[in-house]
């Protein structure tokens, strides 16, 4: 798989087929875009444990364009076209009855992850901000695809809140190409190295925290989170959790501190000290909520701290929590996603008072909730347990015990607050729980069922990767990232 | 002094984000802040009195070297006035939508996802 073009160009390119086509071919947007993200997984699976670098038109590095493929992109390359495939698996039957105009859903849906892809893989800043801007105009729409009052609402602040921090990532790439004159991430990297670091450089990187922090929802940019996940549909909410907030945030924010900038002591604490927030804020409020959805939109905002906080320790082991925490939470949050998305469609409501009994009525949601809620809240077998025991070893490793006790704490309320949603939609009942609403509710479709089904099992099993360490299947990842600048400057200009 | 000229029309156009309540003046907030973007990349490869950036036969490399304007930074800025344009198109729609739902361009009266 050296040619990485193809993850930008497939996705792309069936995107602009569906709307000529289905307008003739009903079938096609559903069936296509299942294949196509089903082959994008495929192919990033192919890229595992495998480096290279493609030049777009055949000029070198400093030059010409580039894409970087090495151990983290890989790895985020199989996060996002898994979950995409998930999610246009779990569409099929969903957007028919919600929703209308599934073409259109479809086309942004699949530019949503060409864009993905593209950051992922990109080596260079303007090109990141590209696809950047293709993902997130994309999902502005996704998130107000019901065009209902709340949905534009929530659209419109989701929108102006990201706008404001791609202009400041704008304004940070316009910074360090006046002091460098070059966009390449490897370049720079030589340039700071042989320039050093000054006001420009340090002011690039604050307005790089703010812009990219506020993509991967850290706790005081967080604001556009709980409402754009409410209000997006649950496939859309399920890509956004586990695979934008992770790709367009957490990927590059991480990809821009180790390998360009440089971790030092200062941007460790600040990593550390806003992760800890995120945990707390977050778990704090989603203890309040009583929306299915806001919930598990709180839920992520706590989750995306423990990613943080893995990152920011800054040694190999907290990197491989991160990574290994990363990788568990795409998972089990567009399981959690996905289940809400099944009660909407059975019962049409997502108010936690008013659902009730559906475990015998829906025994798989209710047996696929149940693993996610263990996987997140930590319980041993399953994979959450695992990443939030490394990050909270690496924590005492590192001298920060008392990031550790906070990490423990925000376990805890995790296993308060999925306790609630368990005791009110699967168990017991709402006090405005109303018995006759549920007499006829079945089982969901059985092609939504095979999505809840296999991130379930994905869950149960994600704990075996855990197994070598820091050697394991993560290992390429953590060498990535732990090499830090010089190893970077290697990969994309060759030893 | 051009370049802080430029941040100080990105810090308007922020506050015409974050402090106006009318969706049009917000919307008017943004393009301010992209077109100082804009304009202070086009500035860094401005130079007085600059030759075109094309390399004939009878050029004198040293006189090209000094005098050239860097033309990369016009490249995107037109990739950047494209998104921009899309980015502009979609909050256009979304406030025209959003005045059909509530009647108002005001939004501290869109408030339904709190209630």
């Amino acid at each position: 798989m050296d040619n990485l073009s193809l993850f930008i160009a497939i996705p792309a390119a069936v995107a602009f087929l569906i709307p000529i086509v289905s307008h003739r071919l009903k079938w096609f947007p559903d069936v296509s875009s299942s294949v196509i993200t089903f082959i994008l997984f495929l192919f990033s699976l192919e890229t595992l444990n495998h480096q290279c670098i493609y030049q777009m038109g055949g000029w070198p590095a400093p030059i010409g364009i580039i894409f970087v493929l090495d151990g983290f992109s890989s790895m985020m390359l199989i996060i996002v076209n898994l979950i995409g495939f998930m999610a246009c698996l779990f569409s099929v039957d969903y957007m028919e009855k919600i929703y209308t105009s599934k073409l259109r859903y479809y086309s942004l849906l699949l530019l949503v992850i060409t864009g993905m892809n593209g950051v992922i893989l990109t080596g260079d800043l303007f090109n990141m901000f590209i696809f950047l801007e293709i993902a997130l105009i994309a999902s502005y729409a996704l998130v107000g695809f019901g065009c209902g009052s709340k949905d534009l609402e929530a659209s419109f602040k989701y929108l102006v809140i990201n706008m404001i921090a791609t202009y400041f990532i704008f304004l940070g790439i316009a910074l360090l190409y006046g002091r460098f004159a070059t966009l390449n991430m490897a370049h720079i990297v030589t340039s700071i190295q042989q320039y050093g670091t000054d006001s420009v450089v340090i002011f690039a990187f604050v307005l790089f925290f703010v812009g990219f922090g506020t993509k991967a929802a850290i706790v005081p940019f967080h604001a556009w989170v709980p409402d754009a996940y409410t209000a997006a549909p649950a496939p859309v909410s399920a890509l956004l959790a586990g695979g934008i907030i992770k790709s367009l945030g957490i990927y590059v924010l991480m990809r821009l501190t180790y390998n360009v900038f440089g971790m030092s002591q200062v941007i460790a604490n600040l990593f550390v000290y806003f992760g800890i927030a995120s945990i707390i804020i977050g778990a704090l409020m989603a203890l309040g909520q009583w929306n299915f959805k806001r919930l598990l939109a709180y839920h992520s905002i706590s989750h995306m701290g423990y990613i943080i906080l893995g990152f920011g320790l800054g040694s190999p082991l907290g990197i491989l929590g991160g990574v290994f925490h990363l990788f568990n939470h795409s998972l089990f949050k567009s399981l959690l996603f996905f289940n809400s998305g099944s009660v909407e469609y059975e019962t049409g409501n997502l108010n936690l008072r008013k659902l009730g009994r559906l475990s015998e009525k829906m025994p798989v949601t209710s047996v696929s909730s149940l693993i996610a809620f263990f996987s997140t809240s930590g319980i041993p077998p399953f994979n959450g347990f695992w990443s939030k025991l490394i990050i909270i070893i690496a924590a005492i490793q590192a001298g920060r015990p008392f990031s550790a006790l906070w990490a423990v704490i925000g376990s805890i309320l995790t296993l308060a607050y999925f306790a609630k949603i368990q005791r009110y939609v699967f168990f017991g009942n709402g006090d405005k729980f109303d018995e006759s609403q549920v007499k006829d509710i079945k089982e969901v479709p059985s092609l939504m069922r095979v999505s809840l089904i296999i991130l379930a099992v994905l869950c149960t099993i994600g704990g075996l990767l855990a197994i070598g360490g820091v050697n394991g299947v993560f290992g390429p990842v953590v060498n990535a990232l732990a090499g830090g600048t010089n190893q970077y400057i290697g990969e994309v200009f060759g030893k | 002094m051009v370049y802080t000229l430029c941040f100080i029309l990105f810090v308007i156009g922020l506050y015409g984000v974050t402090c106006k309540k009318n969706i049009v003046k917000i919307i008017l907030g943004f393009l301010i802040m992209e077109y100082s973007v804009n304009l202070f990349l086009i500035l860094l490869g401005w130079r007085k009195n600059g030759v075109v950036p094309i390399v004939e036969p009878n050029t004198v490399m040293e006189y090209f070297k000094t005098m050239s304007v860097d033309p990369l930074p016009q490249a995107m800025v037109l990739i950047s006035i494209v998104t921009g344009l899309g980015t502009l198109i979609l909050m256009v729609a979304l406030a025209i939508r959003l005045y059909q739902r509530y009647g108002t361009f005001d939004i501290t009266e869109m408030n339904r996802l709190k209630k």
